[in-house]
C-alpha cells in the first residue's frame, strides 16, 4: 500500500505523506468491504439457499432476477424497511451496540486476508495471529446482544455461543501452529509464498500431522463461526433465535450477514494456510504483466475460498445440530488431544524426518486425497443408482413424466 | 472408554459424515421434485390432470344419475347439502327442484360420497375454488326441475347415461377395495 502512494507523487507531496497512507488505506478497504465483502456475504445467502433446496429437491429461491440472483437485494431491501425494535426492558445502548460489534469482528478480520496475489489491505507480520483475535470479537458482540435483550433464550444462546467460541479457540489456534512452524512466520503473504501452485506442494500434503490438521481447523473454524452442525447459539428448535431473538430489522441482518460472511473468512483461512493460496502455474513468466497475473491470482484463491464455503454449506445441510454435552465433548475430548498430537508431530517431522523422503510423502498424501475424492464420487454414484432402484427418484412426479395418467 | 473405543468414535465420525454428504451431494445433481403451480408448468400441462382419480377437490354432482336419495344430505356432517325432491305421479318418479352445494362450508371430507349409489356426487381433481362473494361458492345443480334417475333392472341400456354411470360406479369402487384401488397419480 505505501509503496503504490509513493508511486503516485514524484515529487514531495503537498499534504503530509501519513495522511496520504491513511486515506489510500481508507479508500482500498472501503472499496473491498462495500464492493466485494458486503456483495460477496449477501450472495452467499441466495447460494446457500439454492444448494439448501437442491439438497431437499426444491428448487430455492428463484424468482426475483435471472435463477433467483437478486433475491439477497430483496431480502436487504425487506430488512432496511422493517421496523426497528428494541425491546422495552432491553439495555438499549448495548442492544444497539451489539451488532455493529459483530460485524467489525468480521469485517476487521479482512484486513489481513488475502485476495490473491500482491492484494491485501495490510500485509501485517502478525497477520494470522491478527485474523484470529478479531474473528473472536464476534463472539463478544453475540453474548452483548445475549446479555442486553433480557430474555432467557438470548441469554443462554449468547452463553452458549460463548462457551463454544473459547472452547473451539483452542484446537483452532493448535492447527494454526503447524503451519507457522513449518512456515516460519505469521504473515499470510509469507505463508502463502511458502507453498506453490501444484497441490502436492501446499501445507496440506506436507506431513500426515498438517494432513489432519487441516480437517481439525475447519471443523473448529465452522464452531466458531456457529455454523450448523454447531449452531447451538441459534438452536432454533430450543432458542427460538437465539442471541438474536429480539433483533429485528436491519440489526437482525447485520449478524447474519457477518455469519455468512464469516464463512468466506473461514474458506480464505483455510486457503492461506494450507491450500496454496492464489498461486497460478506460469508465475513467474507473467512477472511483468500484472494486469493479466493478478485478477488470475484473484480468482484462483476466490475460487478455492468459495469451494470452502459451498462445503461449510454442504455440510450444514447434511448433518443435524448436536448437542450442547457432544459439542464439548467433541472439543475436549476429541479435537484437542488431536490438535496438540498434530503440533507436536509436526515439530518431530520437522526435526526428524530426512528432507530426501519429503516429496515422497508429500506424493502419496495428494494420491491418497485423489483416490479419496475419486471413492467419495463413487459413493455419490452409488447413492444416486439406490435412489432410483427405491424409485425415489424423479420419475415419481407426474409432471416429469410423458404419461399424464387418465 | 478405551482407546479402541476413542479411536473407532473418530473412524465412524469421519465415514457416517463422509456417506451423509454423498447422500445429500446425490440429491444435488438430481432435479428437483417441485412442480411450480401455477404459472411455470410444462406447455398444455393443467395439475388437475396429474391428480389421482380419488382426489378431493371441488363436489360435482351428475344430475343424469342422482337418484335423490339424500343419503348425501344425511351424511354430511356440517349440512352444506340441501336438496329438494318430491314425489311427482305424472312425471313418474321424485322431481328434484333443489340441489345445492355450499362449498364455502364444506370440509372436503368425503362423507357425502360415501353413501352414494349410483357414485353421483363425487370429488373432482379441481381445486381452484377462490372468489369475492361467498354466495357464488354456493353450487346450484338444478337449474330447473329435473325427473331423479331410477335403477334398471336389466342394466343400464341409454348410451348417453352408461359412461356417466360406469364412471360413477368406479369411483364407488376405488373406494370400496381396501387398498384404496386409486391410481397413483
Amino acid at each position: 500500500m505505501q509503496q503504490l502512494v509513493d508511486s503516485l507523487f514524484s515529487g514531495p507531496p503537498p499534504v503530509p505523506l501519513w495522511l496520504c497512507y491513511l486515506a489510500a488505506m481508507l479508500l482500498f478497504g472501503g472499496i473491498v468491504v462495500f464492493g466485494f465483502v458486503l456483495p460477496m456475504a449477501g450472495t452467499t445467502t441466495w447460494v446457500e439457499r439454492r444448494i439448501a433446496g437442491r439438497i431437499q429437491s426444491r428448487l430455492g429461491p428463484n424468482r426475483t432476477g435471472p435463477a433467483g440472483f437478486l433475491q439477497w437485494l430483496a431480502d436487504g431491501i425487506k430488512s432496511v424497511l422493517k421496523e426497528d425494535i428494541v425491546p422495552t426492558h432491553a439495555d438499549a445502548r448495548l442492544f444497539k451496540l451489539a451488532p455493529y460489534v459483530v460485524m467489525s469482528g468480521f469485517v476487521l478480520a479482512f484486513v489481513a486476508i488475502p485476495f490473491g496475489g500482491p492484494l491485501i489491505i495490510a500485509d501485517l507480520n502478525v497477520g494470522i495471529l491478527y485474523v484470529t483475535a478479531v474473528t473472536s470479537l464476534v463472539v463478544v458482540g453475540i453474548l452483548m446482544a445475549g446479555w442486553s435483550s433480557n430474555n432467557k433464550w438470548s441469554l443462554l444462546g449468547g452463553i452458549r455461543s460463548a462457551a463454544q467460541i473459547v472452547s473451539y479457540e483452542i484446537p483452532a489456534g493448535l492447527s494454526i501452529f503447524p503451519i507457522v512452524m513449518l512456515t516460519g512466520a505469521l504473515s499470510m503473504q509469507s505463508i502463502i509464498a511458502g507453498q506453490g501452485w501444484q497441490p502436492w506442494s501446499w501445507n496440506l500434503f506436507y506431513s500426515p500431522f498438517t494432513f489432519v490438521a487441516f480437517f481439525v481447523f475447519f471443523v473448529s473454524a465452522l464452531a466458531e463461526g456457529n455454523r450448523t452442525p454447531f449452531d447451538l447459539p441459534e438452536a432454533e428448535s430450543e432458542l427460538v433465535m437465539g442471541a438474536f431473538t429480539e433483533y429485528s430489522g436491519i440489526r437482525n441482518l447485520l449478524f447474519f450477514m457477518a455469519e455468512w460472511g464469516n464463512l468466506y473468512v473461514i474458506g480464505a483461512i483455510v486457503t492461506t494456510l494450507f491450500l496454496g493460496g492464489g498461486h497460478i502455474p506460469g508465475e513467474a513468466r507473467l512477472a511483468d504483466a500484472p494486469l493479466l497475473r493478478v485478477p488470475l491470482q484473484f480468482v484462483a484463491f476466490f475460487l478455492k475460498s468459495y469451494l470452502w464455503v459451498i462445503v461449510a454449506i454442504w455440510l450444514r445441510w447434511t448433518l443435524p445440530r448436536i448437542r450442547v454435552d457432544q459439542m464439548m465433548v467433541m472439543c475436549w475430548k476429541y479435537l484437542v488431544p488431536i490438535a496438540f498430537v498434530n503440533l507436536i508431530g509436526t515439530a518431530l517431522w520437522m526435526v526428524f524426518f530426512p528432507p530426501a523422503l519429503e516429496p515422497v510423502v508429500r506424493a502419496l498424501l495428494t494420491a491418497a486425497t485423489v483416490l479419496l475424492l475419486v471413492g467419495f464420487v463413487r459413493r455419490i454414484r452409488f447413492h444416486l443408482r439406490h435412489a432410483r432402484l427405491r424409485r425415489m427418484d424423479l420419475s415419481f412426479n407426474p409432471l416429469s413424466t410423458a404419461s399424464v395418467p387418465r | 472408554m478405551g482407546v479402541r473405543d476413542y479411536l473407532r468414535n473418530i473412524t465412524d465420525a469421519i465415514w457416517t459424515i463422509g456417506d451423509g454428504m454423498a447422500v445429500t451431494a446425490s440429491h444435488m445433481v438430481r432435479k428437483p421434485y417441485t412442480v411450480q403451480y401455477p404459472d411455470r408448468l410444462p406447455d398444455g400441462v393443467r395439475v388437475q390432470d396429474t391428480l389421482p382419480f380419488r382426489y378431493r377437490g371441488i363436489l360435482e354432482v351428475d344430475l343424469e344419475i342422482c337418484t335423490a336419495c339424500l343419503a348425501c344430505e344425511r351424511a354430511c356432517p356440517i349440512d352444506c347439502i340441501v336438496i329438494e325432491a318430491k314425489k311427482d305421479k305424472a312425471a313418474g318418479g321424485l322431481v328434484m327442484t333443489r340441489f345445492d352445494i355450499d362449498m364455502a362450508k364444506c370440509m372436503y371430507c368425503g362423507l357425502c360420497s360415501e353413501p352414494c349409489p349410483t357414485g353421483a356426487i363425487h370429488h373432482t381433481p379441481e381445486f381452484e375454488g377462490a372468489d369475492y362473494s361467498l354466495e357464488s361458492l354456493v353450487r346450484k345443480f338444478v337449474k330447473e326441475p329435473v325427473l331423479a334417475y331410477k335403477p334398471k333392472k336389466t342394466g343400464e341400456t341409454d348410451p348417453e347415461i352408461l359412461p356417466i354411470l360406469e364412471r360413477g360406479m368406479r369411483y364407488i369402487g376405488e373406494f370400496a377395495e381396501p387398498e384404496g384401488g386409486a391410481e397413483r397419480g
